[in-house]
């Protein structure tokens, strides 16, 4: 499994980008540490249920009512780039 | 006591002090930020600490409290309104937060006063406080050594009698093995029992704010404050809070310890083993019942870990994106030039590895084989300690396989740096809580003591026991009052 990850690509789904050092060094790194995890194949884990938490709590509600929180202001307060009361993006459409 | 003894005092003590009116909380300041302008160049503990801002609320404060004038230091991830939060990355430097984490209005509740903005690995991605995009922190033990991490920050201040104690967050060992590392006293709670709300997320079903500082007691007074439902958090759990200081001074009769076979592995220092093993033969005399006990999986916990805690980090590490907050690139060709770009920048070395290896096991075609494996993985971990815990009280063992380790020694390796989480990992991964007591020392090739830490686990929700049986064992030995000499390193 360990030789089938593909630093260069995954960094394209994570919106990173990495030089060409960076990736040689990462996929060696990462190759070692999923080698290692190489022995979670051992275990067998026929029936049994994944834990997403180890608490499990479900269907948190809170009651519905309407309270203060963020101003504009306060939201736009470490904005890089802002103008009339919004945050200013990148171009999106071409 | 002069002012200059002021800051080597714990918490209790300090409460006494100021209840007596012997010193008010403005001098309690004054003295500290004395003492942290001689040492802390040395340690590198502090980020920032804005001193007039401390000195408004302490004249303010009401010393009745429970924790009324005492100064809490608070790692760089947990938001105080107005103060930086920039979790020691570059992608958040500047950033000022617009509200407070229920931690510290809680803690402020109890009279503290959130005081200094401590470093740590970047994003708490780390077992040295080496990642860090900021500075180095040193071990006040020995400053050619890591004072462990990701909350070294807060553990060498609270060791280097610079801070009384201090908030730091725990994903997979990053209070317990930073106090370990430190000398100090370093507490894990159960998943769901402190609000992480107002805590910037790393991996969001590990993740636990809790206290370090130089005595159980004052572990337990912490966690008085700062436990607790929270409804803006949903994972936070509605159990009732007891008084954590309940328990202390109750004797170890009819308790039961657990010491799990697996946890004596070879790779353990031999000073580390001796010393874990007469504490547990202490435990033994105290009155505490020892039983060998089995964690069957517990080889398989830092795989799953660092698939789990990776894959939710890159979830969490998906909201820097150059918008709302933050670094933002220059010059960008593209929206994903942007994004690519503002990351890359941003993110230090550590993180963006994590991010990667986290965005590998949730990618398709690679999910059932690392993500979903790992989840049950950890469920058959969870069982192992259910399963014990039906046995025994608490289960002891080292918090970490070795003393505080060189700076740069691991910095090449992250798979030898993430096996440094050995024993701290499996806590988080079963939701249990944690404690890390000093319980002797090593000594180093080039003639320094080398604090070592014994780590106590219990159920979830069982703190108080915890405490109790922690507490026992401090009494009964002098690890706890031994106090750094900080020499400056020969140029």
């Amino acid at each position: 499994m360990a030789s089938e990850l593909d630093v260069a690509y995954v960094a394209q789904l994570a919106r990173l980008r990495l030089t060409a050092d960076e990736t040689k060094l990462f996929q060696k790194q990462l190759g070692d540490v999923l080698k290692y995890a190489e022995k979670l194949k051992e275990v067998n884990v026929e029936g049994v249920e994944a834990a997403a938490h180890a608490v499990p709590i479900f269907n948190v509600f809170r009651a519905d009512d309407p309270c203060d929180w963020f101003t504009a202001a306060e939201a736009l307060s470490n904005a890089p780039r802002q103008a009339n009361n919004l945050f200013i993006v990148t171009k999106v459409v071409e | 006591m002069t002012k200059r003894d002021l800051p080597a005092l714990s918490i209790i003590e300090l409460r006494d002090f100021l209840r007596r009116g012997e010193i008010s909380p403005s001098e309690t300041l004054q003295a500290l930020e004395e003492r942290i302008d001689a040492v802390d160049p040395e340690i590198g503990a502090y980020l920032v600490h804005d001193f007039a801002t401390a000195m408004a609320e302490a004249e303010k404060t009401d010393v009745s409290l429970p924790l009324g004038g005492i100064p809490i230091a608070i790692k760089d991830l947990i938001n105080v309104e107005g103060q930086q939060c920039t979790c020691a990355s570059k992608i958040l430097r500047g950033y000022r937060a617009p509200y407070s984490a229920t931690v510290i209005e809680k803690l402020r509740g109890h009279g503290a006063i959130p005081f200094g903005r401590m470093n740590m690995d970047e994003f708490a991605m780390g077992s040295s406080t080496e990642n860090s995009s900021v500075q180095v922190t040193r071990n006040p033990w020995d400053l050619s050594r890591v004072p462990g991490g990701s909350s070294g920050g807060s553990a060498a201040a609270v060791a280097a009698d610079i801070a009384f104690g201090a908030l730091g967050t725990d994903t997979g060992g990053s209070i317990r093995q930073p106090a370990a590392l430190s000398g100090i006293v370093g507490f894990k709670p159960s998943y769901g029992r402190v609000s992480r709300f107002g805590l910037v997320a790393f991996a969001s079903s590990l993740d636990q704010i809790g206290p370090l500082t130089k005595t159980v007691h004052d572990s337990a007074l912490l966690m008085n404050a700062i436990a607790g439902h929270d409804s803006h958090d949903s994972t936070s759990l509605n159990a009732p809070v007891p008084d954590y200081t309940k328990n202390l001074g109750r004797d170890l009769k009819g308790i039961r310890i657990g010491l799990p076979k697996e946890y004596m592995i070879e790779g353990v220092d031999p000073a580390v083993k001796s010393a874990v093993i007469a504490a547990v033969k202490q435990l033994g005399e105290l009155g505490a019942e020892i039983i060998e006990v089995s964690l069957p999986h517990t080889d398989y916990a830092i795989s799953v870990y660092y698939i789990l805690a990776t894959a939710e980090a890159s979830a969490n590490l998906a909201r820097f994106d150059g918008v709302r907050y933050g670094h933002r690139a220059e010059n960008v060709s593209s929206l994903f030039d942007h994004y690519a770009r503002t990351r890359a920048e941003g993110f230090g070395a550590e993180v963006k590895r994590r991010i990667i290896l986290g965005t590998y096991v949730l990618s398709s075609g690679y999910y059932d084989a690392y993500y979903l494996r790992a989840q049950k993985v950890r469920e058959l971990i969870r069982q192992d300690f259910v399963r014990e815990f039906e046995k025994v009280e608490a289960l002891v063992s080292p918090t970490s396989p070795s003393p505080a380790f060189k700076l740069g020694e691991k910095t090449t390796d992250p798979l030898q740096m993430y096996l440094a989480d050995i024993f701290t990992n499996a806590a988080n991964l079963a939701g249990i809580c944690g404690i890390s007591v000093p319980c002797g020392f090593a000594q180093s090739k080039n003639g320094k003591t080398l604090p070592i830490g014994l780590q106590l686990l219990g159920k979830a929700l069982d703190e108080a026991r915890i405490f109790q049986i922690a507490h026992a064992y401090e009494q009964s030995t002098d690890w706890h009052k031994a106090r750094p000499v900080i020499e400056p390193i020969a140029a």
